[in-house]
């Protein structure tokens, strides 16, 4: 009896993981044929006769995407990611704190940073703007990377796992002679390693990605982002596909990449526990 | 060489209404193994942490070697300290966890790589250095733990309840090794406990603690043999000791039911009336192993005897404890196991008033 059931587990295995495959193969289609494409000269892609791996394969729409100012918007998206994950870090310190001092008010102030997750972005957006305009700030970078520095999501996650360390393991490092920063470097962080891996994740997909905040603020065409900028493609580029196809592929392919590496933590992602 | 005093010491924690720890005194010898002991919620550790340097000072004030250190940062206080929950980091090895404070105290990497090595056979973990916390069992955790608090070659060791985490075999093993390792090392320790037994078996001194005061500090024999309150008679000693309400009349105490008489000693009489308790009430307490079921003792003293039925008794190898009741009254037996009786008999006890203890039933300190 054991056997039949078994085999009926294997059974049923085997056809979810064909329909999962399936599916998958539709999903994945799409981006494949992008990225194939970009590989096609402009002629094969709008010829009647499709195909879906280029005849010829060429560099062509690369060499004129990077000769289209996209290092430009490579660099910038480059600062913008960096900073991001600059302010992954202060994000950590707020949690920390928030999670392990005791400080006056600290009820109210945490309740007033989880309160701002429930204001769509779309809202504060101009007034953001207005506040940045009065310090002379739209146009440039400082701006585009100022409000993105810190995030009340990002705090919420990193007081939530901090507060599940033990705090004799702080008092324990405190009597072993360590300082606060010494604290937060050496214990606070490599024991916050599956949070700093989402947190990461999300903050490189969220620098990578960014679009409509320097799509506002930058009027200037050196402070466009990779986004901003494959959005200009299609624009300036009416009918030359195939280097739209190379930037969008370019864009896709990081973090694809960077998924497949770190999946097992975004897997784990928001179900995460501290080590008690 | 190290010396701790601690002077009329108060804590109250912000949130609190009331003192946790009141007018906490005590002062402790280099090399002395002293052990903190009391019901949950008394201020053991609230005393610790404070000596630690984890919790402020109400009032009062703090002293190693002679030196007020109210005011220090716990790193500056040289003391290591064995918590609870061992309180390892989990992301780093058994040997960074040991490395970790003379890393950060600036020991050469030679020294260090001594040191840990030396503790690590003192603790019996060689094998594990390279492990993490979490491939490690309670015990072994706890070992890890002694060693991080070994290797920092601090003159004073806190141990926070260090055994409580542990299966009670374990505890007993670990126990003497503590016990051991204080032989060896002969460093100051104290040691925070609400088990009696932890505390009679490794302490040089115990100090026994209720709602935050003091009750008594003795070594294990002293607290044992003359408690100084009710509270003490009752905490020291397992099976705890029994209490019975009586009167004194003449040279007897009577139940308050007259369920029994028995005749006082002589020396512990004077006392008594000299004290005034003469016709008063009083709290006798007698310690299980002083009722006597021998037909000698029995005879000897045949005005020291109380009938009493015997609900449970237990059977523990050489020793039986007879669960025996008189009137109302409850009380526990413990005697030889060739005396062993069966649930529900009748029997004839004797009670050693020369080792009774005897309280006053409204302050229940001892009164002889
Ligand atoms: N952080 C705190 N804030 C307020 N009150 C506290 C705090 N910590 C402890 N207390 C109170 O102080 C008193 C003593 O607590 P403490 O932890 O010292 O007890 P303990 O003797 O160690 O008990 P246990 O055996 O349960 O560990 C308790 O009444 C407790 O409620
Ligand atoms: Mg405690």
């Amino acid at each position: 009896m054991s056997n039949s059931l078994l085999k009926s587990q294997q059974n049923s295995r085997f056809i979810v993981s064909v329909i999962l495959a399936v599916f998958g193969f539709i999903m994945i289609l799409p981006f494949l044929w992008m990225f194939l494409s970009s590989f096609k000269t402009n002629a094969e892609i709008v010829q009647n006769t499709r195909s879906f791996f280029p005849k010829q394969w060429t560099l062509e729409n690369y060499r004129n995407l990077f000769h289209s100012g996209f290092t430009l918007y490579l660099r910038n998206t480059l600062i913008i990611t960096f900073f991001s994950f600059v302010g992954m870090l202060f994000n950590a310190m707020a949690g920390y704190g928030f999670a392990k001092f005791k400080f006056k008010g600290r009820g109210v102030l945490f309740i007033m940073v989880l309160a701002t997750m429930m204001i769509p972005g779309q809202v504060t957006m101009i007034p953001v703007y207005l506040i940045l305009n009065q310090m002379h700030l739209t146009n440039t970078l400082t701006g585009i990377i100022l409000p993105g520095l810190v995030g009340a999501f990002s705090i919420f996650l990193f007081r939530q796992f901090i507060s599940n360390i033990s705090d004799s393991i702080l008092e324990a490092a405190r009597l072993d002679g360590a300082s606060e920063w010494y604290m937060f470097w050496h214990i606070i962080l490599p024991i916050s390693k599956p949070v700093l891996a989402v947190q990461g994740i999300l903050t490189f997909i969220g620098g990578w990605n960014a679009f409509l905040w320097p799509l506002i603020l930058a009027n200037d065409e050196k402070y466009y982002t990779l986004s901003v900028g494959l959005q200009l493609l299609q624009g300036q580029h009416t009918t030359d596909y195939g280097i739209q196809m190379a930037g969008s592929s370019f864009m896709v392919i990081p973090i694809i990449i960077i998924f497949v590496i770190f999946q097992k933590y975004i897997l784990q992602g928001f179900n995460i526990q501290g080590d008690k | 060489m190290v010396e701790l005093n601690l002077e009329h010491i108060y804590k109250k924690y912000d949130n609190a209404d009331d003192y946790s720890v009141t007018d906490f005194s005590l002062d402790i010898k280099d090399k002395e193994f002293v052990v903190f002991v009391g019901p949950s919620g008394c201020g053991k550790s609230t005393t610790i942490r404070m000596i630690a340097g984890l919790e402020d000072i109400t009032e009062g004030d703090l002293l190693i070697d002679g030196k007020v250190v109210n005011d220090e940062l716990p790193k500056n206080r040289d003391i290591a300290m064995v918590f609870q929950n061992y309180a390892l980091y989990p992301h780093m090895s058994v040997y960074d966890n040991m490395s970790f404070g003379l890393k950060l105290r600036k020991y050469s990497k030679e020294d260090i790589d001594e040191r840990v090595h030396n503790a690590a056979r003192i603790i019996g973990l060689e094998e594990y250095l390279d492990r993490k916390p979490a491939a490690l069992s309670g015990g072994q955790r706890q070992r890890v733990a002694l060693g991080r608090a070994i290797v920092r070659d601090a003159p004073i060791f806190l141990m926070d309840e260090p055994l409580s985490n542990l299966d009670a075999k374990l505890r007993v093993s670990m126990r003497a090794e503590i016990a051991k390792l204080h032989r060896r090392l002969q460093t100051t320790t104290i040691y925070v406990t609400h088990d009696q037994t932890e505390a009679m078996t490794m302490a040089d001194r115990i100090v026994i603690m209720k709602d935050g005061k003091i009750q008594q500090v003795g070594t294990p024999q002293e607290v044992y043999d003359n408690p100084a309150n009710l509270f003490v008679g009752s905490f020291i000693g397992s099976p705890a000791m029994n209490f019975f309400d009586v009167t004194l009349q003449n040279n007897r105490i009577l139940d308050r039911k007259n369920n029994f008489s028995l005749e006082v000693p002589e020396g512990c009489l004077k006392v008594l009336q000299s004290k005034g308790y003469a016709g008063k009430r009083l709290k006798l307490g007698i310690r299980p192993e002083d009722i006597h079921t021998e037909n000698t003792f029995i005879k000897v003293f045949p005005n020291a005897t109380i009938k009493t039925t015997v609900n449970v008794s237990e059977l523990l190898g050489a020793e039986s404890q007879l669960y025996c009741k008189v009137g109302d009254q409850e009380f526990i037996a413990k005697v030889n196991s060739r005396d062993h009786i069966q649930p529900g008999a009748e029997l004839i006890v004797g009670l050693d008033l020369n080792k009774g203890h005897f309280f006053d039933p409204e302050t229940e300190l001892t009164i002889y």
